[in-house]
């Protein structure tokens, strides 16, 4: 016999993976149209025109915060609209009513966020390999980088949902502090390259530390040591689990 | 025996920053036992819903206890949501899913798998009426189907005590008939039910025990037969040979009769009123009566009476 902790976490997931097939024209296509763009414009157009970074191409250098990218805002974007939709339909009543703990709850939320990041993550990926070969220097780190960082976010995307009283307060994150801390978090450069003053204020980016720790489990280089990379996300996501189990307790947002 | 719930002093404040906007239970104390069915009756804004989501876990107590089956709601939320069932006022399920698909992941909540569910919902789904639709999706069902769905999923895990929140708003007298029925089979056999509901017949027909709550307080508790008793007031429709012309009315002003229709009456009859008197007025303006009817005390009479009662002393107060 199943543990019904089980079978109400797993009855969560079978849920989030329909629907984000079902909706897969919203869900999966967009981060690969618009990562394929990136690629033809930045990597191909413009990329070609500039020197190699590290030994490797403009268009290899890019690809793993690219894919990076994609993860923070498949795994934001799945949590932080299944919840607050859940919210704003009221259906959040039918997992509150039952017996399921917070905890169990939280992580069937967190893994939809982190299967749509995987999948989105992965299309990427096989995209990417039509405008550049890529190589993999350390898997491990690669994946764990991958999972941690999609948690992070993922769970961000519940605070965010619990927070939001209408469907502007679930874009404010994404645009004005997501897209800016993405873009400026080493993405499509090395902070190396930069001036020592807008180094120094680069290293305050948490992303910058997931975008480098990813590169590194593809390329082998990073701008930041492994050790920073890992105790900045550990920590951000632990302060972020904290919270959510604290927003739960509490039914802040979420009961009446 | 230990009573299905127990609740004791139960407030709860609604805020606004620090200011408290709403204090919509102010201190209710209820008991209902194992097997019972009971209303809970009130205006709306009386307070019936806050206390049905803080007993299914939706809604937050500022102070009080709350114990369902033995099981404090602070101590042990989950095992306490266990036990419960709840058909709230409102739909609360994806259109977009399956019939099937809503009531048997209900059940998975619960930690029962499809396997394990799948013949109990087939068995409730077609006692509600809606087997035949299991593969529709939720948006193409009609209101009363709707509500009949969140029966069905309420009842998925076969909780102990069923709380419905007005669950017949809105349907209709055919349709309300029929949950009636199958309410009742549900509590005939077994199962605990707390109705909220605005419509007195339903509780008249349905409940055993009746708590009439008002502004967050509970005004009068009883069966429906004590209830009734405290009215002291008896109405009887009048059947007469007559027609009941503006000219016969005019006659009678004065007399507790109203009519009712062309050759209908109704008269009331207060404290330690007799119906002699009427006989004699409407002998002396011409009127034979061939039939008296009796429609007893109504628990709507009740209930428009203790919350008008209860209003006039806050106003005083």
């Amino acid at each position: 016999m199943k543990s019904p902790t089980f079978v109400g976490y797993k009855t969560m997931v079978r849920k989030e993976l329909v629907r984000i097939f079902r909706i897969w024209s919203q869900t999966l296509l967009p981060p690969v149209i618009t990562m394929s763009l990136y690629f033809v414009v930045f990597g191909g157009f413009i990329g070609s025109q500039l020197a190699p970074i590290a030994g490797y191409s403009y268009m290899q250098y890019i690809v793993p915060g690219l894919v990076m990218m994609t993860i923070i805002t498949s795994s934001y974007m799945n949590t932080v609209s299944t919840f607050y939709f859940a919210k704003w339909q009221h259906t959040i009543d039918e997992i509150l009513v039952s017996p399921m703990p917070s905890w169990v709850v939280i992580a069937g939320y967190v893994t939809g966020g982190v299967l749509r990041a995987f999948l989105t993550g992965f299309l990427v990926v096989i995209v990417s390999l039509l405008f550049t070969h890529l190589v993999i220097s350390n898997i491990f780190i690669l994946f764990a980088a991958a999972f941690l960082t999609s948690i992070l976010f993922a769970l961000a995307g519940i605070v965010n949902a619990i927070y939001a009283k209408s469907f502007d307060a679930i874009s404010i994150v994404p645009n004005f502090v997501l897209t800016p801390l993405t873009y400026l978090g080493g993405v499509f450069y090395s902070i190396s390259l930069l001036p020592p003053l807008f180094r120094h204020i680069s290293l305050a980016n948490p992303i910058l530390y997931m975008v480098n720790a990813f590169r590194y489990g593809f390329l082998g280089v990073s701008d930041v040591s492994m050790v920073h990379c890992f105790a900045v996300m550990g920590g951000f996501t632990l302060v972020m689990l904290i919270w959510v189990l604290v927003l739960f307790k509490k039914g802040a947002g979420l009961k009446k | 025996m230990t009573p299905a719930i127990e609740i004791e002093g139960l407030k709860k404040k609604y805020w606004k920053g620090k200011v408290v906007t709403t204090e919509a239970l102010k201190g209710v104390s209820l008991s209902i036992p194992k097997g019972e069915f009971f209303a809970l009756l009130g205006p709306n804004g009386a307070g019936k819903t806050s206390l049905i989501s803080i007993l299914a876990g939706l809604g937050t107590k500022t102070e009080g206890t709350v114990v369902v089956n033995g099981v404090s709601i602070d101590k042990d939320p989950d095992t306490a949501k266990s036990f419960i069932g709840l058909v709230p006022q409102e739909f609360n399920f994806s259109i977009f899913e399956k019939v099937l698909d809503i009531v048997i992941d209900q059940a998975g909540y619960y930690g029962i798998t499809k396997a394990e569910a799948m013949p109990y919902a087939k068995e409730i789904l077609t006692a509600l009426g809606l087997w035949e639709k299991r593969n529709d999706q939720a948006q193409t069902l009609s209101g009363g189907m709707k509500r009949r769905l969140m029966i069905a999923r309420a009842l998925i895990h076969k909780p102990e005590i069923l709380l419905l929140d007005e669950p017949t708003a809105g349907v209709d007298v055919e349709l309300r008939r029929s949950m009636w029925e199958f309410l009742k089979d549900l509590n005939e056999k077994g199962t605990t039910i707390l109705l909220t509901t605005h419509y007195l017949e339903e509780a008249e027909q349905l409940c055993r025990r009746v708590a009439i709550i008002n502004h967050g307080e509970i005004i009068e508790e009883g069966s429906v037969k004590e209830l009734l008793g405290k009215l002291h007031i008896t109405t009887v429709l009048l059947d007469t040979v007559e027609s009941l012309t503006e000219a016969i009315m005019q006659l009678l002003r004065g007399e507790p009769l109203v009519r009712e229709d062309e050759n209908t009456l109704k008269l009331t009859l207060g404290p330690g009123g007799t119906m002699n008197e009427a006989f004699r007025k409407l002998s002396s303006v011409g009127v034979h009566v061939t039939n008296v009817r009796s429609m007893g005390s109504r628990l709507e009479e009740v209930f428009i009476q203790l919350i008008e009662k209860k209003d006039a002393k806050d106003a005083t107060a």
